[in-house]
């Protein structure tokens, strides 16, 4: 019995990419609305459009949305969006749907150079800055110890070393958290491992976009090539594919998404793993619709977790906690159902 | 335009394991490799489709060095149909077919309407074209075997090399791959082949090389080649030829290893 599957030119401009588009702006909206302080719409639409009377004066309203909300709301998204396109161009190069983006290292070391930034007690820039460059360094010397050793793949190496270096990382932080006060900094540290977006300012916001956004404009460029690198490195180089730039594009690029995205959020686990898997059951495995898909979708995720994560008690949860506790229960279905229809 | 190797030595990360290597095909020919495992059939197929670099001597197509060819020009030349496989995700079969022009586009582009129709025309050529919705991972062996070729072919190369595309398939199967492939030379296409079947090196080769001690033997007609002492030589194994009268009722050959 013929399977239909949704045809690959539908993909990007499909009803169902519209519908989750408009979700992504309602949540946005409603996200505005909900925390500590909630606003009805006339208190809101007073910023731009007002509609009825707003009971909320409206210099508090602005500050709310333009320094508090409006930043993190937008923080979520595009973290959300970056893990989950970059968890899903990783997944197509390493072949491996368990992959997830901080396969080569990148998280472990953006760990271990917060966790260090913390102990020094370094500014808040400063710590995001070295959790960058530490989480890009743990990448390359993935790198180059992958091409140090012999035997297998080029890819089943950088998966191999990708594991001794993210485990060297957190050796490190083990090391820095005995090290460090138990009352003030080792609670930062544990806090900022289990990610959140809780300190979130338009300055980071404007810091994180850059990066991100280039690093997705490129394996969104690279997204069908991604399908003839996800057939095996071999096929590809013998369909004519220039297969040694668009996996070290795709490596850059992914691994500065995922970077950029630590340093700024924390370590926040199961976006990048959980949102490819659940596009993939949806609409098939051509990365041409998969990534478009897992950006949205993504965002999506990762905003309400985060209104969870600020609105769910009234202290705020790590927002990797909350990944982790919606990501499990989708994933085990997700597993119960698709069994069979990745491969045998 | 033909398909010619001179001198060539080829491997793995720099040790030969075939060397000297020097054979040529023509546009409508079928050529057959024969030898043991581990001969170097398919490092020698590998560096035809330009996964290995020759270690040393020339390949050229229609008299021009293929090293001043880039992989995309490559592709265009020679494709490559490995032994199926089932990949991880389960792409959709027409998505399979039009990955094997991914190299005609730029970097950051995609399949256009006119991709898509030459896809399909090469799953018609191989007469699969009900399975163009299916995915992948749901074929068979012999279907996915089928699939490949039709990826090979909408590539749009003239010369083909298949690595023991029948090994893994049931005896319907192994037919019918042999005899698209026979159509497909009768077409025009040059076929270069590794198998472990001196049956099918009879049925389907106008000629036939030996792979063996790291040479390879002047390719030359498959009855001439394949006596039982060659085949003897090859496997290691006593082996019988006998004459047999084909439905049709022309003669053939048929090999067979003795068991004793």
């Amino acid at each position: 019995m013929p399977h239909r599957v949704e045809p690959s030119k539908g993909g990007l401009l499909s009803a169902q990419t519209a519908l989750l588009a408009i979700a992504v702006a309602a949540s946005v909206c409603l996200s505005l609305r909900i925390g500590a302080h909630p606003l009805s719409w006339a208190d809101l639409g007073q910023l731009w459009f007002p509609v009825g009377s707003a009971t909320v004066d409206r210099s508090t309203v602005a500050t709310l949305v333009y320094q508090i909300r409006l930043p993190r709301i937008v923080a979520a998204l595009s973290i959300g969006a970056g893990l989950s396109v970059a968890g899903a161009s990783y997944q197509g190069l390493f072949r491996n749907s368990l992959v997830s983006p901080d396969i080569l290292g990148a998280s472990s070391g953006a760990a271990f150079g917060a966790a260090l930034g913390i102990m020094l007690s370094l500014g808040i820039a400063a710590v995001q800055g070295l959790a960058f460059a530490s989480g890009l360094s743990a990448v390359l010397l993935t790198y180059l110890l992958s091409r140090s050793v012999g035997g297998g793949t080029f890819t089943l190496r950088l998966v191999l070393t990708g594991m001794v270096v993210g485990s060297l990382a957190m050796a490190g932080v083990a090391v820095i958290k005995t090290l460090a006060d138990p009352y003030s900094k080792l609670p930062m540290i544990t806090y900022w491992l289990l990610g959140s977006l809780s300190a979130i300012t338009a300055a980071d916001v404007k810091v994180l976009l850059p990066p991100l956004l280039a690093g997705m404009a490129v394996l969104m460029a690279l997204r069908w090539p991604l399908n003839a690198m996800a057939l095996g490195e071999e096929e590809a180089r013998a369909l004519g594919v220039a297969t040694t730039r668009i996996r070290l594009l795709t490596l850059l690029s992914a691994t500065l998404v995922t970077s950029v995205s630590v340093a700024i959020g924390g370590v926040i686990g199961w976006v990048g793993l959980m949102v490819p898997h659940l596009v993939r059951f949806w609409i098939g495995p051509n990365h041409r619709d998969v990534l478009p898909r897992s950006f949205l979708l993504g965002a999506l995720f990762l905003l309400w977790a985060d209104n969870l994560a600020r609105c769910l008690f009234a202290g705020e949860l790590p927002i990797g906690a909350v990944t982790c506790a919606c990501g499990i229960p989708v994933f085990l279905l997700l597993l119960r159902r698709a069994s069979g229809s990745w491969s045998e | 335009m033909t398909l010619t190797l001179h001198r060539l030595s080829c491997g793995y990360s720099r040790t030969p394991v075939l060397r000297d290597v020097s054979f040529s095909v023509g546009a409508g020919e079928f050529v057959c490799l024969l030898g043991p495992n581990g001969s170097g059939k398919t490092a020698l197929l590998k560096t035809l489709v330009g996964i290995l670099e020759p270690l040393d001597g020339r390949i050229q197509v229609g008299g021009k060095d293929w090293a001043a060819w880039s992989a995309r020009e490559r592709a265009a030349q020679i494709a490559y149909v490995p032994q199926a496989h089932a990949p991880l995700f389960a792409f959709r079969v027409l998505d399979v077919v039009a990955m094997g022009r991914t190299a005609r586009w730029p970097l950051w582009s995609g399949p256009t309407e006119s991709d898509w129709k030459a896809a399909r025309g090469a799953l018609d050529l191989v007469e699969m074209q009900d399975f163009a919705e299916r995915r992948y991972t749901e074929l068979s062996g012999g279907e996915r075997q089928m699939i490949l070729l039709a990826r090979a072919l909408a590539q749009e190369a003239r010369f083909l090399v298949l690595d023991e595309p029948v090994s893994s398939l049931d005896f319907g199967n192994q037919v019918r791959v042999l005899q698209t492939l026979r159509r497909l030379v009768s077409d025009g296409f040059g076929v270069i082949m590794a198998t472990h079947h001196p049956e099918h090196a009879l049925r389907c080769a106008n000629r036939v090389a030996v792979v063996g001690n790291g040479r390879l033997s002047p390719a030359a007609h498959p009855e001439e080649v394949l006596t039982p002492e060659v085949l003897e030589a090859i496997y290691q194994v006593p082996f019988l030829v006998t004459q047999l009268t084909g439905r049709d009722g022309r003669p053939f050959s048929l090999c067979t290893p003795h068991l004793s």
